[in-house]
């Protein structure tokens, strides 16, 4: 993984000076707090309904086991031993006293971490495919590139008061695990006559107006990915509105335009700076890649017969590889999936003991590197396949081996009610609640794929406008209700969730998901995934099932 | 209004008056300092830059991050070498990135502290981007 130089640690150095500073002064009563906020915002820091909520960023999914080791230190002595993976691949604090968290960033800057840009209008933490570097169905590995934009987009002068918030999204394979169709900005790498090309989507999102973003550049070289961006960038921040915040994304501003002709400012705009000084070199391109080589892999059959063996033995061991494990580019080698959803623990959260064992195993098995997905999971992308029994037995002890990766009750959750002020219902009882209706594994694994999402409000952060089955807090007349809507995938045959109708009590959700899951099983043909089913079926038969019984 | 800052130093308020984007177009005498307004485009003076001498740029409230982009077009794209002063909303904090988009000039709001002003000024040691007076990061890494 990409390694600091002197300039980054120097960067990242300097801004813990600054934003000591900048504490200190809203302390000492110097900075008032309405400025005070959109400082702290752009380091991540919220001011919550209980406490501050302090976001870490972790650039495109990666950490070292040095970096596990560090977060688990800091979630023990500033915070109260857990932390929580968040659905943009980056780590929340729940507890942290703003009088220390420029001591908490003085830490992680130790090992190249930092909370720059995790908030605030400016834009956020660079995100991309999980599986990048190993996937079978990788064209080429994104990091590089994601890393490219990490470091042009942080403390970019021009863009650090934009109209909205801005995310980028960066995928280099077949299948989409980034979501680039709802991004501010997508990218997705091609190859054109065996070379490197990008084709960029802008003016995707969620939130309370979601649309899936369009192509606005096809076959765009390399060298001029900075300055491209950039001219977007520049677009929106000029003419973005900032008259009404719910219509200040870039996506509200693509569609006032039409897509093809904000394509034709942003070229116009391009025009002015294609070629000039921003644009990449080959040198910075490779030195950026050579961070991102195959580590020294063993030369290992793919066929390994004591793992076959212990396969047909054990059943728990089998549910575990047949749901979390994914087929690896290496011969010999697996990727697994550690899916954080154990039933009666908020989706996605961590402890501190965790954090330490699974840097453990990513030394023993996995180089020494983990990387943390937006469906709040972890991936130790680099495991022998004869390894996977002693992996699987310790992660049983360390109640990390939930075998439910992508099943229905691996649901992706925001923090909700509990803990986010902007919420208008709690997500994560929610969460549990389902999670205890379908505790039936074998019926989980038959029925198969399910993206399930919620999310406590508009703001989206559970992504519940691309879960298969998706679910909103809604507020009515101060009491917490929840909408329902299905049909969402944020992959690469992205689409939107279409409600289903009236929203419903807390207590009648998982009864809802029962009677939606009835009806897939009973239209289902083979091995269909829910998606499929729903897609050809259309969503009268859902909702008839769902609302049938309910006299409304 | 707060101190202007300008040259590394503090000077006296209302030195140059300048004239709004509809008055200058209107007179005669480009000669003018003028400023825009964050919703008034820089390309509107572009024929004029090389006798304007100081474009004043407005921040409405210090979250509107339009100026900058207008600073960096004036340097970057025009050339232009006059005055670019940052009016309006000015906060202390957002000096360092004023100055690398191209502004040289600061007329800072009520009750901002100027000494503290001239510390900010400078901010970090590198630049990923390019800015007015350095060429991205990378440039220098190579």
């Amino acid at each position: 993984m990409y390694v600091y130089d002197e300039y980054d640690q120097q960067m990242v150095d300097e801004r813990v000076v600054q934003y000591r500073d900048q504490t200190n002064r809203f302390l000492a009563g110097e900075l008032p707090a309405e400025e005070f906020q959109h400082l702290r915002l752009r380091n991540g820091l919220y001011i919550q309904r209980l406490a501050p909520m302090l976001r870490i960023a972790v650039p495109y999914g990666m950490l070292s086991t040095r970096q596990l080791r560090k977060l688990a230190h800091i979630t023990r002595h500033y915070d109260r031993g857990y932390a929580h993976f968040t659905t943009r691949q980056n780590i929340q604090l729940n507890w942290p006293k703003l009088e220390e968290v420029p001591d908490i960033l003085e830490e992680l800057a130790t090992v190249e971490m930092h909370a720059i840009q995790t908030s605030g209008n400016c834009i956020r933490n660079v995100t991309s495919d999980q599986y990048a570097g190993v996937a079978r169905d990788e064209i080429e590995d994104s990091r590089p590139w994601a890393e490219l934009i990490r470091q042009w987009s942080t403390f970019h002068p021009e863009f650090n008061w934009l109209p909205r918030k801005f995310k980028i999204a960066v995928t280099g394979a077949e299948g989409d695990r980034a979501a680039v169709q709802v991004h501010d900005i997508g990218v997705r790498i091609l190859r054109e006559d065996g070379q490197t090309r990008f084709e960029v989507l802008a003016g995707g999102g969620l939130g309370r107006t979601p649309v899936i973003g369009p192509v606005i550049r096809r076959y765009l070289e390399p060298k001029h990915l900075l300055t491209y961006l950039e001219a977007i960038l520049r677009v929106y921040n000029r003419y973005g509105r900032r008259d009404n915040k719910y219509k200040a994304r870039i996506k509200i501003l693509v569609r006032a335009m039409t897509p093809e002709v904000f394509a034709e400012k942003v070229e116009e705009e391009w025009a002015t700076l294609k070629d000039g000084p921003a644009t990449l070199i080959q040198e910075e391109i490779d030195r950026v890649r050579q961070h991102f080589t195959t580590p020294p892999y063993e030369t290992l059959d793919d066929h390994v017969p004591e793992v076959d063996d212990l396969l047909t033995d054990n059943s728990g061991f089998n549910n575990w590889v047949k749901q979390n494990i994914k087929p690896h580019k290496q011969p010999g080698y697996v990727i697994v999936n550690l899916a954080m959803k154990q039933t009666g623990i908020a989706p996605g959260d961590v402890t501190d003991e965790q954090l330490e064992i699974i840097a453990d195993l990513a030394d023993e098995y996995s180089f020494g590197e983990v990387r943390v997905t937006h469906e709040q999971n972890v991936t130790l992308a680099d495991v022998p396949k004869k390894s996977l029994h002693a992996l699987w037995s310790r992660l049983v002890d360390a109640d990390l081996a939930s075998p439910n990766l992508g099943l229905l009750t691996d649901i992706i959750c925001c923090p909700g009610g509990d803990y986010c002020s902007l919420a208008n219902a709690k997500s994560i009882p929610v969460a549990e609640a389902i999670q205890r209706q379908f505790e039936d594994l074998d019926y989980l694994h038959d029925l198969g794929e399910l993206a399930v999402n919620i999310s406590g409000c508009m703001n989206a952060c559970g992504h519940h406008h691309v879960g298969n089955i998706g679910i909103l807090g809604v507020d009515k007349k101060g009491r917490e209700f929840y909408q329902v809507s299905i049909g969402g995938s944020g992959h690469e045959d992205a689409s939107l969730a279409k409600i289903l109708g009236p929203s419903f009590a807390q207590k009648e959700v998982p009864l809802v998901i029962q009677k939606l899951v009835d009806v897939h099983l009973e239209h289902r043909e083979g091995e269909e995934r829910f998606i499929d089913t729903y897609r050809r079926l259309g969503i009268e038969p859902y909702k008839e099932a769902v609302y049938a019984s309910w006299e409304i | 209004m707060g101190d202007l800052i300008r040259g590394n130093a503090i000077r006296a308020e209302g030195d140059t008056e300048m004239l709004s984007l509809e008055a200058f177009l209107a007179g005669n005498d480009k000669a003018q300092a003028v400023w825009l307004d964050a919703d008034e485009e820089v390309e509107s003076i572009a024929d004029y830059l090389s006798e304007i001498p100081a474009v004043g740029l407005n921040f409405p409230a210090f979250s509107d991050g339009r100026p900058y982009s207008g600073a960096a077009i004036l340097r970057r794209h025009y050339h232009f070498a006059g005055e670019v002063r940052a009016i309006g909303d000015i906060r202390v904090d957002q000096l360092e990135q004023m100055v690398r988009c191209g502004f040289n000039a600061f007329h800072l709001a009520d009750g901002q502290n100027s000494d503290r002003a001239l510390e900010k000024l400078r901010g970090f040691s590198f630049s990923y981007q390019q800015t007015v007076d350095r060429e991205p990061l990378f440039r220098k890494r190579a």
